[in-house]
């Protein structure tokens, strides 16, 4: 079974979010890039799941939809062990867009499981990954957070209120998964880095697909204010301050 | 071509540096990112969360990081691949030694073990030495100490009592003797011990199995940082050593010892970069949250001058280790392609380097002592507290000025490297020295400014460089023989030196980033460009003053103080506004962002 990972390549968690000036696109300037976390954990999990021989995993592939400079974050995902990479080459305008190519490049790869993370950390859309099933009319679960193989047969495990849900589904699928699929993320071992250079990554065009939806603006929230310091004796001006600057009272 | 491109050790003093010919971290290329970024998870994987119990010298911890990191193979990036490591070039290898010096003891653990516990196999074993244990220290199956220092034999290593005496039937030597202050002793596997063979006046090297008969240990020293790093007394009871365990040549020990310190020092400079970003952090997200006077103290200038400060220590740390770093890879390359033993020929690299090692040893590990008392400064009382970090960085780094060869040891060799360059004419130190002293002969006033900010700080630098030839030429002239014990002076002279060569590595950088990136986008480095070398001019003077009226008279006092005065004249600076911005821009990024 050929496993497909779809690779969201997102700012670093402790990225400070500027925009550009007329707040419109998001200003990437000096941003570290990484693997979406739940996309990083998807691929730990296929890993752990081909190292297992008893496993019919025979290749992971990781695909993202973006520019070249994302291709260090696909370099990355080879390093830390998946076997080949594809590039689908255009920017992602959104979601329905992104699932198109997805999907295009699924449908191309007689994979058996397409695996996405339950959402991007950057757009946060949760939208990707249902639409890829749609699009293929394959089925897809969502909420995975336990993937495994028993005799050749796929479970997967998904969290419910209070409890926990076993699914069985027919390859090929989509599954979305998230935390706990996997414990932690692998640290890219230098044997993966330097081999990474080596595996192919290939750069596919994009096909026709419609974006659905486009950005009209960002905003910032607004700054918290100071807090106002009032002496503890100084009753009739805190008084003063939650009527009429605070105005709850 | 290759040939003459070469940079040699010292000749920054003699020579202008172009920037073609330094390595700038803007350069670091992708596969060199993603092991910084390897070492970085490690960090916050696995040593983070586990800080305290490391501390707490956890039984069998340290050990199993270590092992850890050789399964990533962060143990042996350098190693040459034939003995399972990744053959990568030495500015991978400080790179990743910055990343991971941000680890607290775990970084002394890693350090010693990947340099001085490994390196002198590597490079003076033979073959079968090499094969038998290089593979397996790069792998982290076995962990390598390194035996010098001795109760009675610091500083002054080479008068060791350490003995290793031919057995009867010629198989053994036997080693008997002590050590102290021996990293990584309680668990390691493999100990390269310096001894003297009989009554040799030399060191000879040994490798020594830790379960070889004879060898005990003390209980784990009580430090004052790097508490989780293992340090014990080593003891040698009669301990049968295989006669082919004999590491290099007899008498070929204090070579070996160093060599691999210069190599070791230079690192360290990489060390340090990454404590010190890490303490800048902590110290600019603590500002960052602190309030008093209804007011973040990020705010205050008195705490902006210090976060700049950490910043600007910290850049002209990065960009002379890696400019060193850089020379140094390129000698290594030249010296091992016109050589017939790789490892010798490396070491020779090294070798020629002592100056610009010694240089960032000293430099780097006052730089981080600063940033991080400044730290603790920031965090106020919870800087005192055991409660936050930054006091664990307060203590651990102090150990930087004092092994490696303490600064005061290299302040000294490094002023003697200069001048034994000079005196084999390596280095054309007094003709040079005697054109600055014509040059301030017919000096009338303070030399005009050159046109262009990079190129006034070119001919900053330039006459920084005359005022330390000036006073090497005068004081060799002045002591000759007895120089060796003017410590002062030397010291004096040596803290300019190391001045102007960060100075112009600071310089340097710029020059090649506006180059790749363009003015605009640098300008905030220009800050930092323009408050270090105005800072360093007045360094220099201060020693260069210090130097002069501590043993020159007359006409030589009167050339010595004219010089000063022209050739350390900077134009004013307003280092308030420089240093506002630098802060601004790390409080807005609220971390390291340079
Ligand atoms: C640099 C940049 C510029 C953008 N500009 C625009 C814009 O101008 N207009 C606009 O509307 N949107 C823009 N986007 C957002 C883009 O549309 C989203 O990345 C896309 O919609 C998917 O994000 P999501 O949050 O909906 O994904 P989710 O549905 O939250 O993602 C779930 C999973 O889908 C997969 N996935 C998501 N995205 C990708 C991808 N690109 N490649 C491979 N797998 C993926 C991953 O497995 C991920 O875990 C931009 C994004 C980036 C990174
Ligand atoms: C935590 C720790 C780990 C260490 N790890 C190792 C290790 O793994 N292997 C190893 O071999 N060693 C190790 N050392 C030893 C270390 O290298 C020595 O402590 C160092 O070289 C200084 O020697 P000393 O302690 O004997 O000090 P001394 O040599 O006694 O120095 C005392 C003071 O006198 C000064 N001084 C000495 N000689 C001169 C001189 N000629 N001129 C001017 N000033 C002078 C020194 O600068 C210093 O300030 C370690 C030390 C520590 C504390």
């Amino acid at each position: 079974m050929r496993i497909l990972i779809c690779i969201s390549n997102v700012p670093d968690t402790t990225t400070k979010v500027k925009f550009s000036t007329d707040n419109t696109s998001f200003d990437d300037g000096g941003v570290q890039w990484i693997i979406n976390p739940w996309d990083e954990l998807a691929l730990t999990r296929a890993m752990e799941l081909k190292e297992d021989a008893s496993n019919p995993v025979s290749n992971v592939t990781v695909v993202t939809v973006g520019s070249p400079a994302a291709e260090p974050t696909l370099r990355k995902a080879l390093a830390i062990g998946a076997d080949d990479a594809i590039r689908v080459d255009a920017v992602s305008t959104d979601a329905h867009f992104v699932a198109s190519q997805l999907a295009a490049v699924a449908a191309n790869g007689d994979f058996g499981v397409v695996l996405c993370g339950i959402e991007s950390s950057d757009y946060n859309g949760s939208a990707v990954g249902g639409m890829i099933s749609e699009i293929m009319g394959i089925p897809s679960v969502s909420a995975v957070s336990e993937f495994k193989f028993d005799g050749g047969e796929v479970v997967l495990s998904r969290d419910i209120d209070g409890g926990k849900e076993e699914v069985s589904v027919p390859a090929p699928f989509v599954a979305i998964v998230q935390k706990g699929i996997a414990k932690e993320p692998r640290i890219a071992a230098m044997r993966g880095i330097m081999m990474a250079r080596k595996k192919p990554l290939q750069v596919v065009p994009a096909a026709d697909a419609e974006s659905f939806t486009a950005y009209q603006a960002f905003a910032m929230p607004e700054p918290k204010a100071p807090c106002k310091m009032v002496d503890a004796d100084n009753v009739k001006e805190l008084v003063n301050l939650l009527q009429n600057e605070a105005k709850v009272l | 071509m290759e040939e003459k491109k070469l940079i040699t050790g010292g000749e920054f003093l003699v020579k202008e540096t172009s920037p073609d010919d330094i390595f700038i971290p803007e350069e670091l290329d992708e596969e060199q990112r993603m092991i910084g970024e390897s070492c970085k998870d490690f960090l916050e994987t696995e040593v983070f969360p586990v800080v305290d119990r490391i501390d707490a010298q956890e039984e069998g911890l340290m050990r199993s990081l270590l092992e850890k990191s050789g399964e990533l193979g962060l143990l042996g990036i350098t190693i040459p691949e034939e003995y399972d490591g990744f053959g990568q070039n030495f500015i991978t290898a400080m790179y990743s030694s910055e990343v991971l010096g941000a680890g607290y003891s775990y970084a002394v653990a890693y350090s010693c073990h990947t340099g001085i516990g490994t390196l002198p196999i590597l490079y003076y074993g033979n073959e079968e030495q090499r094969a038998k244990y290089v593979s397996k220290l790069a792998t982290g199956e076995l962990i390598g100490a390194y035996c010098l220092t001795e109760p009675g034999a610091g500083s002054d290593a080479n008068s060791g009592t350490t003995k290793a005496v031919l057995s009867e039937d010629g198989k053994h030597y036997i080693v008997n003797g002590a050590k102290m202050w021996i990293t990584n002793a309680g668990f390691a596997d493999v100990f390269t011990v310096f001894a003297k063979i009989d009554n040799d006046r030399v060191l000879s090297a040994f490798i020594l199995e830790r379960d070889y008969e004879g060898i005990t240990f003390n209980p784990e020293e009580k430090k004052l940082g790097i508490k989780g790093s293992s340090t014990r007394q080593v003891f040698f009871n009669d301990v049968k050593v295989p006669v082919e365990n004999m590491l290099g040549k007899r008498g070929e020990g204090f070579r070996i010892a160093l060599n691999i310190l210069h190599m070791g020092r230079i690192k360290l400079g990489a060390n340090v970069i990454g404590s010190a970003k890490k303490a800048i952090d902590q110290s600019v997200q603590y500002a960052n949250e602190r309030k008093q006077f209804n007011c973040l103290i990020s705010q205050f200038g008195a705490i902006k001058h210090k976060l700049a400060e950490q910043v600007i220590q910290t850049f002209a740390t990065e960009c002379s280790v890696y400019r060193a770093s850089k020379a140094l890879d390129n000698a290594i390359t030249h010296s091992v392609a016109n050589g017939d033993d790789k490892g010798r020929d490396t070491m020779e690299a090294f070798n020629q380097f002592a100056v610009e090692a010694a240089a960032m040893k000293v430099f780097g590990s006052e730089a981080l002592d600063y940033v991080v008392d400044e730290g603790v400064q920031i965090h106020g009382g919870m800087g005192y507290s055991a409660e936050m970090f930054i006091d664990k960085g307060y203590r651990d780094s102090r150990i930087n000025r004092i092994f490696e060869g303490t600064n005061e040891i290299n302040r000294l060799l490094l002023v003697d490297s200069v001048l034994k360059k000079g005196a084999k004419k390596v280095l054309p130190v007094m003709e040079l020295a005697e054109k600055a002293f014509e040059e301030v002969k017919a000096m009338n006033g303070i030399p005009a400014p050159a046109e262009g900010w990079i190129e006034e700080k070119d001919q900053y630098v330039a006459n920084q460089k005359k005022v330390v030839l000036m006073l090497l030429k005068a004081a060799s002239e002045k002591f000759n023989r007895t120089l060796v014990t003017e410590q002062e002076i030397l010291s004096n002279i040596s803290d300019c030196i190391i001045q102007v060569y960060v100075a112009e590595s600071v310089v340097l950088r710029l020059k090649k980033m506006e180059a790749m990136k363009g003015e605009e986008a640098c300008k905030i480095y220009r800050d930092m460009a323009d408050v270090f070398v105005y800072d360093a001019a007045a360094r220099i003077a201060k020693f260069a003053r210090d130097a002069t009226y501590s043993f020159a008279y007359g006409e030589v006092r009167d050339l010595l103080e004219k010089g000063i005065n022209n050739f350390t004249w900077v134009a004013g600076v307003n280092v308030k506004e420089a240093r506002r911005r630098i802060a601004d821009q790390l409080i807005d990024e609220n971390k390291y962002c340079f």
